[in-house]
């Protein structure tokens, strides 16, 4: 890349670097609040007394063991599942009793772990239905093609040709989404989760099955996105390398109970944390 | 009394719904696809019955066994020839493999044995005076009502037996549970799925003689109408549950015939069919189906 | 990028040219006298069935919701379509215009009971869906066998059976029961069936190719994915089975003034699942593929008619029907025609 393009929220026009600076969420609420979030699948407690905040430009991360309900938490916060207990505010509004529809349109977007693109459907048309609703023209101006259909249409192609350019992803457009690489569709769909115009970007395992040259690129990409876009990223990893070196809040889940939280180095030295993932110590 | 009788005739017919509504949910359950040609095995069945009285002039008993084994093949020939090629084709490309199944069978029977309807000899009298009368002049059982509630019974003593007591039949619900856990466990799915789709067209037999011992009546589309409508039985009870199956027909044919009796003869499936619509709005996969939604 | 836009547009032409080429040379070989009245009189239901596989395509292979009932909605149209054609006879004395009146309140019919069961029906999935329209479909047909509906001097009757339906001796029955609609005035003519499959497609078209229409496709090929993009999955659900069920009872209609009478079991299961074998065999979200299926499958059983083969007509159909799944969907046959011919790069399925 020889000239590096720099991103903002809505438009693409340059945001000078030093926006970029660690204590630019002072004075703000944060994007999201949890707390006491839990939920029971029919007598099992699979998340409890679950508690966080997230700053509105923070890359937090999110990691513990297998099945320690990580994605149930996602789940929780994208309303696939309707949470038992707690409060969820998001940009302070509660999103209690809201579809996932509803919660995205709010400002929350999300990937999934396994990879759901509309596979049958062009990479391009994939992240126009990430623009859905920022279109406005209605089911007979798009039957009737008035000049309102042409005009957003217009947009809506090129919005979607910029937001795909972050991954230099502009030259596959026309394939269709199914037919990508791994890689690629995961790349995918951060873009359409982007192209809904999030203000919090939940990652399920942004990096699993990639190499690491793959995962460092990716790890710039994250940290380039939150830099243009301003907004808060949220994010499922197992690969420690890229949870240390881009989260600035690393929260710790084990049996669907919080551990620990903190900073990278933090985390790294706390001894329930280890106790987690390496079994105890005789 | 009327509503006794009304209610004995409802169970009586519901009995030869729920049998033939397991052998859908049974294939359903297994091979997780709608066998439209499921009603008319049970015509095979009729016809196969009804020739073997008539023209072979075998007993009664050896015309059933006669129409089991045939449909028992029937069954085991449709799978092999024209589902099992299916098995990792679309849903749809095998319903409409199904229906294509079902005309053929319509139409080679009417070429084999005429479009005209025939009146079928029903296996046990059905005059009057083979009733068993429980208030004399009021209340009574036909025979053949009896007959069908006691092979309904029997069926699903046996079926219930047979899936959780044998090995076939604890193969069989771990096929439906999953065919690729299954398959890596050494069960030999396709047997599993050939056993259920001889068992369910067996079961097709036995409901189509029933049938028309019931409703003498018998020509090629016999089998459709009572076919779609133990579909909706196995639907309303929970599409591949086997108690399910048992309840599904036995309300549907106790609905069926209060409709006729008290609302109109005429407009019996529209009273049906909204019951069905409106017990799947409140439980989305029927009386005893569970639902599983999908996993994120 | 500008390429694949005129790839869909083109698609959606060519789909255009070839209906109205077939019309123009249908029209030329009328006017030369060359087609016999069996196939001039295939021509208006051929044209039905085409806007019912079109439009049934958009639920089954756009939506990707199996529907068993699209007769049902066909039945709508054709009935109430009958109708308003009785009713304004005096009102509207312009045949053509009367026709096209009837269809818009076929169509407007069609699109009600297609919110009617959309509603509830359309919370459920898969085969639980599938098997609600094809009850449905049951629900009409027996509604309007009990039906009767007729018009005199105190205004229009309608009663749901024989002896409670009181007409005036100067009146008109338009609906009786099982007998049906009779009396009715012939209104429909090629030309009107060809409008309507033009109207059709520019509906279907155009929505596919429209932010409507790629929600639709999205709810399709990943619901979850598309409630987490924010798409209201009933309103766009809802959208497609109403614009689906009102081309139908437009369709309806055309058929219902086609005949001098039409009976309610017309429209039953067995005619919903020969447009679903006209769709698949068209190709699932292939509109094209739904056009041609229709005419050609409708067409070609009803010729061999006259060829001595009556009796076998239907069985024939029946195993070609099987053959043709299971060769389609033969992986070995597939994998010969991929090698002979090379998969489209980026192939989408709006043609």
């Amino acid at each position: 890349m020889a000239e590096k393009k720099q991103f903002h929220k809505g438009k693409m026009v340059p945001v000078p670097s030093v926006s970029i600076i660690p204590e630019r969420d002072l004075d703000k609420t944060p994007i999201l609040e949890c707390s006491h979030l839990g939920i029971d699948f029919g007598g099992l407690t699979a998340v409890n007394e679950f508690n966080i905040t997230v700053g509105r430009t923070e890359i937090a991360g999110l990691i513990g063991p297998n099945g320690a309900g990580k994605t149930t938490v996602f789940n929780l916060l994208t309303k696939v599942y309707q949470p038992t207990r707690g409060t969820i505010l998001l940009d302070g509004l509660d999103t209690h009793g809201k579809t996932p529809a509803q919660v995205n349109r709010m400002g929350i977007a999300r990937t999934f772990q396994n990879i759901r693109l509309f596979n049958n459907l062009s990479v391009e048309d994939n992240v126009k239905i990430g623009l859905h609703n920022q279109e406005k023209y209605s089911m007979f101006s798009g039957i009737l093609r008035l000049p309102k259909y042409w005009r957003q249409e217009k947009a809506a192609h090129e919005r979607a040709l910029e937001l795909l350019s972050i991954f230099d992803m502009q030259d596959l457009a026309g394939h269709q989404a199914g037919s990508l690489p791994y890689g690629a569709q995961r790349r995918l769909e951060i873009v359409r989760a982007l192209a809904t115009n999030p203000s919090l970007l939940l990652l399920d395992e942004p990096a699993a099955g990639m190499n690491p040259s793959e995962t460092a690129e990716l790890m710039e990409n994250i940290v380039k996105i939150r830099d243009t876009f301003q907004i808060a990223v949220m994010l499922i990893e197992h690969d420690m390398s890229l949870v240390m070196g881009i989260c600035e809040g690393i929260c710790v889940l084990n049996f669907g109970q919080i551990i620990a939280k903190g900073t990278a180095e933090e985390i790294q030295s706390d001894p329930t944390v280890i106790e987690a993932y390496l079994g105890k110590q005789q | 009394m009327s509503f006794l009788n009304n209610a004995i005739t409802g169970v009586s017919l519901g009995s030869i719904y729920a049998i033939i509504a397991l052998g859908y949910t049974m294939v359903y359950g297994i091979a997780k696809m709608l066998n439209f040609a499921h009603g008319d095995v049970i015509m095979v069945g009729a016809y196969v019955c009804f020739l073997a009285m008539g023209s072979l002039g075998l007993p009664p008993l050896a015309g059933v066994l006669l129409a089991v084994v045939v449909c028992t093949a029937l069954g085991i020939a449709i799978e092999r020839l024209a589902y099992k090629p299916l098995r990792s084709a679309p849903s749809l490309a095998v319903l409409i493999t199904a229906i294509g199944v079902s005309y053929l069978l319509q139409n080679s029977a009417q070429l084999l044995w005429g479009a005209d309807t025939k009146t079928f000899t029903p296996i046990v009298g059905t005059d009057q005076e083979s009733r068993l009368w429980l208030v004399p002049g009021q209340l009574s059982i036909s025979y053949v009502a009896i007959l069908s509630v006691v092979c309904c019974v029997v069926v699903m003593i046996a079926l219930a037996l047979f899936t959780g007591r044998t090995k076939m039949g604890k193969a069989m619900r771990a096929c439906s549970e999953d065919k690729g856990a299954a398959q890596l466990m050494g069960i030999d799915v396709n047997t599993t799925i050939s056993v259920t789709f001889a068992i369910g067209s067996a079961l097709a037999a036995i409901a189509g003689v029933l049938m028309c011992s019931a409703y003498p009546v018998l020509s090629p589309t016999t089998g459709s109408l009572p076919g779609i409508r133990a579909f909706t039985a196995a639907v309303f009870g929970g599409i591949g549950s086997i108690p399910g199956a048992l309840l599904g027909g036995i309300l549907l044919g106790v609905i069926e015939t209060f409709a006729k009796a008290y609302i109109s003869t005429d407009l019996s499936d529209a009273v049906v069919f909204a019951v069905l619509i409106i017990v799947l709005l409140v439980r989305p996969a029927g009386l005893m189906g569970k639902y599983v939604p999908e996993k994120v | 990028m500008k390429k694949k836009l005129n790839k869909n547009s083109l698609n959606g032409f060519l789909n255009y040219g070839i209906v109205i080429a077939a019309f123009a040379a249908l029209q030329v070989l009328i006017g030369m006298g060359r087609l016999s009245n069996t196939l001039q009189s295939l021509l208006v239901p051929a044209c039905c069935y085409i806007v019912m596989a079109v439009s049934l395509n958009l639920t089954v292979g756009i939506l990707g919701e199996l529907s068993l009932g699209h007769a049902g909605f066909m039945s709508l149209g054709a009935f109430s379509g009958i109708t308003a054609s009785i009713l304004l006879q005096s009102a509207i004395p312009m045949a053509p215009l009367r026709l096209a009146v009837s269809m818009v309140v076929g169509a407007a019919f069609g699109a009600l009971g297609g919110v009617i069961v959309g509603v509830p029906v359309l919370r459920l999935q898969g085969d639980y869906l599938a098997i609600v329209t094809l009850a449905f479909g049951q629900i009409i047909q027996n509604i309007i066998m009990v039906l009767y509906v007729g018009v005199d001097s105190r205004g229009i009757h309608f009663a749901a059976s024989s002896k409670r339906f009181d007409l005036a001796p100067d009146g008109t029955a338009i609906i009786k029961g099982p007998m049906g609609a009779v009396g009715v005035q012939k209104l429909a003519s090629f030309t009107a069936g060809f409008v309507l499959i033009l109207i059709t497609l520019l509906v279907v078209q155009n929505l596919v190719n429209s932010r409507s229409g790629r929600a639709i496709m999205a709810l399709r090929d990943n619901r979850i994915a598309a409630e987490s993009v924010g798409i209201n999955v009933t309103k766009y659900k809802l959208m497609a089975f109403v614009t689906s069920a009102a081309l139908a009872g437009a369709a309806g209609a055309l058929w219902g003034l086609n005949y001098s009478s039409t009976v309610a079991s017309k429209f039953n299961f067995n005619t919903s699942i020969l447009v679903l074998v006209f769709v698949v065999l068209g190709g699932l979200g292939s509109i094209r593929g739904s056009i041609i299926a229709a005419a050609l499958l409708y067409v070609l059983p009803e010729l061999l008619r006259g060829l001595g083969l009556d009796d076998y007509r239907m069985l024939i159909y029946a195993i070609v029907l099987i053959l043709v799944m299971l060769a389609t969907n033969n992986d070995k046959l597939k994998a010969l025609v991929g090698r002979v011919i090379p998969k489209r790069k980026g192939a989408v399925n709006n043609g």
